[in-house]
């Protein structure tokens, strides 16, 4: 048995009956890094020994006891580099555990190296890697998705068992639609941000990437939860979400919403046509399907754009070369410091986007701009919640197209940026959301992955779980998913 | 000449707030340890920590609302002040931009807060300059430059810091002092800081501008900064309005700029126009929730102390000393209690004050204590004033017996007297020192019964000397009354 290739829940089991333990895990999956990360580039740093130390230690009585967990680069780990794929954070060690993490360690899981990503959580090819390119596990041609494209890429190239991610708008499911694997962006609030570099605050949020909804629920379960660190955590007490896991009985009686925005024109054909049979598949098991209507999701894209780099431009202030990070040779003055220093440390799309937000932020455009992106926020939420009257997910896709060829979009940020429009109305509205694997879209000689997503009301992470974990168990075709 | 210009001022004051903790970590507010010793990575800034506020930090602030009688919206924000600055470690100032925690209200001007040289003068007194705001921000930390390099030390960063703007209703230099005064004695009082202004725990910068009368708009408003004394806000501003006034009368045109003030030379320089001004691309901060003011107020509401002028008014009333020496009673909270415990079951209230304020102060002063280190308790200068004034001590016995019970607190008055043999003098003896006294001043004695009192003062006086201050001088004053004018 190879334990990289299993599912937490496998993996655990496995240890239960002493077949793996913990260091063979950690090995297993050294070696797969080993084998194929020189070329796929999902991981930035990988410290083995101290994983495998962690491994000799491991406490199995725990939920997640000997569990690696790959971690992404914007995620604190004390004693971890944490740079953001950025070169402004070069040579940066945490000296703090992030919330997620220090709960990850209580439950015994094991964080496992530094996963790529788009710098600073901007971008969804991770192309914007300052450090190196992170490809797709199913064609390296091909972009993994971003930004949280290292964590997918490891989960399906099997050199991790799972991975954190965050999602801002539509960085974890994203990846993982394209990746092939479960992507999990939950509630607003559900899990600490204490520790999570901030890209925007107010619509950024840590999530699992796993093989399997089973473990997606698993992770949360140990992540979720209040956390007196974070003023934006929600105090509601966490629910059993492995209770929600009901296989294809769980679809009995699920209202699924199907907003027409998200079926319209420029979705790729194939993707149309495995999400639609997917639903079809899940009416034949019991659901029940409505039409709604998200008449504010054309606006969501520039809406998204406007308050994410407002927050952006205040958030990446501090990263000035004074205090820790790049700090530019020889400055004039000050100010030469902080303008070389950034300059030479921010990427092209960072500094895009700190421009872009600094401008809706400046005296005189911050109502036409920034107010305005405010309100029509409520109206995207408001759009939510009247269709949550009538159903207890929303399903559609995860992106228009399936992964896309490294570069082909590199010139054209805008074209990048609208295709984010399925995912970032969950970020948006505060919503959860989760994308699952539904298929292969043939291209010349690849197969690439298909997602399926789906979104509930706020704190409805249960339901997604129950449609997710349906869907999933519906088809035996989905082994074939797993083990890229 | 000045006489024919309008200045008008207004005051931006920082106040340290007394917490135990800093506005948005759990690490300790103090001074003097350690550089960067008090740091997390919440107020250094680093990639990923999250403010979470300090409720405390709230409280006080809605406590001197309520002592300056301002409002308080329903619910308050919070608000990053974006600018580049290495004493900043976010570079952004979580402040409170439009939905501060305090509106309106004011602070009244006590007669005793003016310079001692202006109290005589004052121009309106019992003044309330009114208040535009308060809000609370977080302290920046301490730059310190060197030759080639400078060098920071965040101990101070994310102190909470409370802002409060005056409205430009000030008029003089003298008023912005009584302001200060005013302002630190009611904080003080609350117990919210100690504000004291030569050890940064409050921060002053000055808006001034000066109109000819006939005009009614504000001249251009012009912000003095490094103001490290009150004596420094006070010579500041006498020196910017001669400065304005010269502009004015010679041509110059004054424009919206913020000088620096240098206090060896006793002048202002520019340090920027309002075309060098700051975009601080204010927005609600993400990371904070709005807070509901409403209940909390209610319970800050009975924790709000007495406020000095409303002592004031008290003192008179209920205990019959002069505003003045009531003034002097409250200056301090501590000193209004020690008198109010010592006056509070006398029967002669007044002649308590008085010995607080004419002899238990100057032996403090003496002794370089403050009123808290007094180890006499008020209920034993009560039981002494009792002795004096019943007529069995002398004022001068009253104040040896008084030296004894400051090194030996424990003491009972009457036993201190008694064991130093001070018994009231008897009649018999006082009566043939009035004899005496009225036999070696038989002019003053004709004048005293002529109804000079002055001279009945001066007899007074004599037997006093003659019974080596053991009498009583009520006793002595009524004798000779007796036995001048019948």
């Amino acid at each position: 048995m190879d334990p990289s290739t299993l599912t937490i829940s496998q993996l655990r089991a496995a240890y239960g009956d002493g077949a793996v333990t913990p260091a063979d895990a950690v090995r297993s999956l050294l070696a797969a890094t080993d084998a194929r990360d020189a070329e796929l580039g999902g991981y930035l740093s990988l410290d083995g020994e101290t994983a495998l130390a962690a491994a000799e230690a491991a406490d199995l009585s725990l939920p997640l006891g000997g569990v690696p967990i790959a971690i992404k680069d914007n995620i604190n780990v004390k004693g971890q580099p944490c740079g953001c794929a950025s070169k402004i954070l070069t040579g940066y060690t945490a000296p703090y555990d992030a919330t997620v993490i220090a709960r990850l360690r209580a439950a015994g899981a094991i964080p496992l190296g530094r996963t790529n990503m788009d710098e600073f959580a901007m971008g969804s090819s991770c192309e914007n890697s300052a450090i190196r390119p992170c490809r797709n596990a199913w064609d390296p041609e091909r972009v993994p998705g971003g930004s949280s494209g290292g964590s997918a890429t490891v989960v399906a190239a099997n050199e991790a068992i799972a991975a954190l991610g965050s999602d801002t708008g539509g960085s974890v499911r994203q990846p993982a639609g394209h990746s092939g694997c479960v992507g999990l962006k939950p509630t607003y609030g559900r899990v600490s941000r204490f520790g999570l570099v901030a890209f925007a605050s107010s619509l950024d949020q840590i999530g699992p990437l796993t093989k399997s909804v089973e473990d997606s629920a698993t992770l949360l379960q140990v992540l979720a939860g209040t956390d007196e660190r974070d003023s934006t955590c929600l105090e509601a007490p966490v629910p059993d979400y492995r209770a929600s896991l009901r296989g294809t009985a769980g679809l009995q009686g699920l209202r699924i919403g199907l907003p027409k925005e998200f079926f319209g024109d420029g979705l790729d054909p194939r993707v149309r046509g495995l999400v639609e049979l997917a639903i079809k598949r899940m009416k034949w098991l019991g659901a029940e399907t409505v039409e709604v209507s998200l008449p504010h999701t054309d606006y969501g894209v520039a809406t998204y754009y406007i308050i994410a780099t407002a927050e952006a431009s205040s958030n990446l202030a501090r990263f000035d070369g004074i205090r820790y990070g790049h700090r530019t040779a020889q400055p004039a003055d000050l100010l030469d410091l902080y303008r070389r220093s950034r300059e030479e440390g921010f990427g092209p799309e960072v500094k895009r986007r700190i421009i872009l937000g600094t401008y809706v932020l400046s005296s005189g455009y911050y109502d036409a701009y920034y107010l305005r992106a405010q309100k029509v926020r409520t109206l995207i939420r408001n759009d939510f919640d009247k269709a949550f009257a009538h159903c207890d997910v929303i399903a559609g896709p995860v992106t228009p197209t399936p992964a896309f060829r490294i570069g082909d979009n590199a010139a054209d940020p805008l074209a990048l940026y609208l295709a984010d429009l399925f995912t970032l109305p969950a970020n948006l509205a505060g919503l959860p959301g989760i994308s699952v694997p539904c298929g292969l879209a043939t291209e010349g000689n690849s197969k690439l992955p298909v997602g399926l997503q789906f979104l509930a009301k706020p704190l409805g992470e249960p339901d997604l779980f129950r449609a997710a974990h349906g869907w999933e168990q519906s088809g035996p075709w989905q082994e074939s998913l797993l083990g890229q | 000449m000045s006489k024919t210009y309008i200045p008008s001022i207004g005051l931006e004051v920082h106040v340290q707030l007394k917490t135990q903790s800093k506005m948005f970590c759990a690490c300790p507010v103090a001074f003097g340890e350690e550089t960067n010793s008090l740091t997390c990575p919440v107020c250094l800034g680093l990639p990923g920590a999250l403010p979470v506020l300090n409720e405390g930090a709230i409280r006080l602030t809605l406590r001197t609302g309520l002592m300056l009688g301002c409002s308080t919206p329903p619910v308050v924000k919070w608000d990053r002040k974006n600018y580049f600055y290495p004493d900043m470690p976010k570079d952004y100032q979580i402040s409170q931009f439009d939905l501060p925690l305090c509106l309106d209200g004011g602070v009244p001007l006590y007669d005793l807060a003016y310079p001692k040289d202006a109290q005589k003068t004052i121009a309106r007194p019992g003044k309330v300059v009114p208040l535009t705001r308060i809000h609370l921000e977080e302290d920046v930390a301490k730059s310190t430059h060197h030759a080639t390099f400078s060098t920071i030390d965040f101990n101070r960063a994310g102190t909470p810091l409370m802002e409060i703007v005056s409205e430009p209703e000030i008029d003089s230099a003298e008023e912005a002092v009584a302001y200060l005064n005013s302002l630190r004695q009611i904080l003080v009082y609350g117990g919210v800081s100690d504000a004291d202004m030569e050890k940064g725990q409050m921060r002053c910068d000055v808006n001034i501008s000066v109109r000819p009368p006939e005009q009614k708009q504000l001249g251009a408003k012009i912000e003095l900064k490094n103001l490290n004394s009150v004596s420094a806000v006070r010579r500041a501003i006498r020196y910017e309005i001669e400065r304005q006034i010269d502009c004015l009368e010679t041509g110059e045109p004054l424009i919206q700029s913020t000088r620096r003030w240098d206090d060896d030379a006793g002048i202002t320089t520019q340090m920027r126009t309002k075309e060098d001004a700051h975009d601080y691309r204010y927005f609600p901060d993400p990371d904070l929730m709005p807070v509901l003011t409403e209940t909390m107020l209610e319970e800050v509401r009975p924790l709000v102390p007495e406020l000095p002028h409303e002592k004031v008014e008290r003192f008179v009333r209920d205990y019959g000393v002069t505003p003045y020496d009531a003034s002097v009673l409250s200056s301090e909270q501590v000193l209004a209690d020690y008198f109010e415990k010592a006056a509070a079951e006398s029967a002669t209230p007044k002649k308590v004050a008085n010995w607080i304020l004419n002899n238990l102060l100057a032996v403090l002063n003496e002794q370089q204590l403050g009123i808290a280190d007094c180890p006499v308790a008020p209920e034993k200068l009560r039981a002494l004033v009792e002795l004096q004034e019943s007529g069995q001590i002398s004022n001068l016995q009253a104040r040896e017996v008084f030296a004894d019970l400051f090194v030996s607190p424990d003491r009972d008055p009457a036993r201190i007297a008694q064991a130093k043999g001070f018994e009231p003098a008897d009649t018999g003896a006082v009566e043939a020192f009035v004899d005496q006294a009225i036999a070696q001043n038989p002019s003053q004695a004709e004048e005293a019964r002529g109804g000079n009192d002055k001279m009945l003062n001066f007899l007074t006086g004599q037997v006093m000397k003659l019974s080596k201050g053991k009498a009583n001088p009520k006793t002595v004053s009524e004798l000779l009354h007796t036995r001048l004018r019948g």
